[in-house]
């Protein structure tokens, strides 16, 4: 066994493989002498034990990212369920879109739901008096209110998929995943545009300054953290919440960070152009980690 | 000159291309003068519109591996920036008072997304940066917000919408042939602000289609394509030929 073509094959699957072992150094100095790290080298247990730690947070299966979407497409199906139920929306346009978002939300809970099951696990299941739903008594009373959850689920919706798509990399998952990914963004824009804001996420969104939205706009993780979720008649586990790298705000003007490489500052440092903040956090949507999703600070507060 | 090498019609110079794709121009010239029959070659695989041997043989190769997907997305945010300048530059816009100022942020977005992505391929992957494209609009009447049934051309929303529909394609089909999760983050960054601006064109052309499905589209998914389909659609508006083979290999 040749621990260095281990490493190489690994690196062709995995290009991220050698910054998962904390560095390439930091391995080969925690390995002692030459003649320790030959014999050490051709052992599996010391090997087991290095991919095991390498790999260690990245082991959810696609069930529990298949589970985790699916608590959130139920979510939102329910929420609209209530919002085209309580009878405030404008007939006409506003009434149409709304039902057409109804029924993307239902197409993917019902997509989802099939590949749960034939990934081999047991979906998570709602329903408007049991289950996954959307809290009630959480409902505004007026159009207006309304709409400003809609976009508070869609927004974080966008931002929940891209939370995790990398952890589909190499699954028959990853594209249909992102198919559904970029149509949130369709349902956040033309919501925005329902609520005369702009279509994108930008600094000055009025939500961004509400007390009751803000989260949605910040990152983070404000209740206690956990990594398993036992909702809907079944438990997946989540990645634990890292408190160090809470995700970016959308706010954020850097992007690109590589390896060993700092982030890019969008506004001054791509180029010759000077770009103003407001158009540099519109241009990158932000991911949000499952545990920053299902924080009571976030979606996870609107369940019931 | 080589039968092989000749061109089989005046619509299709690529015989010449791999030749052209290989080495640099200089040294093609160079090339070409020592061997017989080479320039005539050249200037053969020229259309008649095209006034340089240059332009007529160019072939755009992405390379391989990320490198190559990231390239991908530059070539097609570099044809969004050019198409969204041109358009925030017209001096007499048929766009509506309130579109012009969403168009200048379209631009700019666009514009950031095509800086980012140049400099991170220069920073990650040296040398092996894409060239300039140079952007071919004539398919696209620009006095015209939206086109009539009977126009030919496509007006400015109708080509934003293609732009914009085919942008969120092509980064969800190409999203599954990188292979760090680096990159897939950042164009998932991206591919959401493209839905975004997608659905904004789509409600300006018809109220309410910010996400209605057209021919085989799936209820509640957006589209995906591959790097040579999105290519089919995307070398009507550039003049380089852009060639999709090695794209994720």
């Amino acid at each position: 066994m040749n621990f260095f073509n281990i490493i190489d094959l690994l690196a062709e699957a995995d290009p991220d493989v050698l910054d998962r072992f904390s560095s390439r150094r930091a391995v080969f100095n925690s390995l002692g002498t030459v003649a320790q790290r030959a014999a050490l080298a051709t052992s599996p247990l010391f090997l087991g034990a290095l991919f095991q730690k390498a790999y260690a947070g990245t082991a959810s299966l696609p069930t529990d990212i298949l589970n985790y979407a699916l608590t959130l497409e139920l979510l939102e199906a329910d929420f609209y369920r209530q919002f085209l139920a309580a009878g405030q929306i404008p007939a006409g346009a506003a009434f149409d879109a709304i039902t057409v978002i109804k029924t993307h939300e239902d197409a993917h809970v019902a997509y989802l739901h099939d590949a749960v099951i034939k990934a081999g696990g047991t979906p998570v299941t709602g329903s408007s008096t049991a289950g996954i739903r959307f809290n009630p008594s959480l409902l505004p009373a007026t159009y207006a209110d309304q709409l400003k959850y809609a976009q508070v689920l869609e927004d974080t919706g966008v931002r929940a998929y891209k939370g995790r798509a990398a952890e589909l990399i190499g699954t028959d998952l990853l594209t249909p995943v992102l198919q559904i990914h970029s149509i949130e963004a369709r349902h956040a824009a033309h919501i925005r545009t329902m609520r005369g804001q702009q279509p994108w996420v930008s600094i000055g969104d009025d939500l961004a300054a509400d007390a009751n939205y803000k989260a949605a706009y910040t990152s983070g993780v404000a209740s206690s953290t956990r990594t398993t979720v036992a909702l809907g008649g079944t438990t997946y586990g989540i990645p634990a919440f890292n408190p160090a790298q809470p995700s970016p705000q959308e706010s954020n003007l850097q992007q690109g960070a590589a390896g060993t490489k700092l982030a890019l500052l969008i506004t001054t440092g791509i180029g010759s152009t000077t770009y103003l903040p407001d158009d540099a956090a519109a241009a990158f949507d932000e991911p949000l980690q499952a545990a920053e999703v299902l924080d009571s600070s976030r979606a996870g507060g609107l369940l019931a | 000159m080589s039968d092989t090498l000749r061109p089989t019609d005046s619509q299709s110079p690529q015989p010449v291309q791999p030749l052209l794709a290989r080495i640099k121009r200089r040294s093609f010239f160079m090339y070409a003068g020592a061997t017989a029959g080479a320039t005539a070659l050249a200037l053969a695989g020229c259309s008649k519109d095209e006034t340089t041997p240059s332009s007529a043989a160019t072939n755009v190769s992405f390379g391989t591996g990320d490198a190559s997907v990231l390239n991908y997305a530059y070539a097609l945010e570099q044809l969004e920036a050019a198409f969204y300048a041109k358009v925030a530059a017209l001096t007499t816009s048929p766009l509506l008072a309130a579109e012009v100022p969403y168009f200048a942020k379209l631009a700019t977005h666009e514009a950031i997304h095509r800086d980012f992505l140049r400099t991170a391929i220069n920073r990650d992957f040296g040398g092996t940066i894409i060239p300039d494209l140079t952007p071919k609009f004539d398919s696209i009447d620009f006095t015209k917000r939206v086109k009539a049934a009977t126009d030919t051309k496509l007006g400015i929303l109708d080509a934003a919408k293609a732009f914009e529909d085919l942008g969120v394609a092509a980064y969800n089909g190409a999203a599954k042939l990188f292979k760090g999760s680096v990159y897939l983050g950042i164009a998932g960054q991206i591919v959401s602000v493209e839905a975004r601006h997608a659905a904004y064109v789509r409600d300006l052309i018809t109220p309410g289609s910010f996400a209605t499905n057209e021919g085989t589209d799936v209820l509640g998914f957006d589209r995906q394509l591959t790097p040579t389909a999105v290519f089919a659609i995307a070398q009507t508006f550039v003049e380089q030929k852009l060639d999709a083979s090695t794209i994720g290999q």
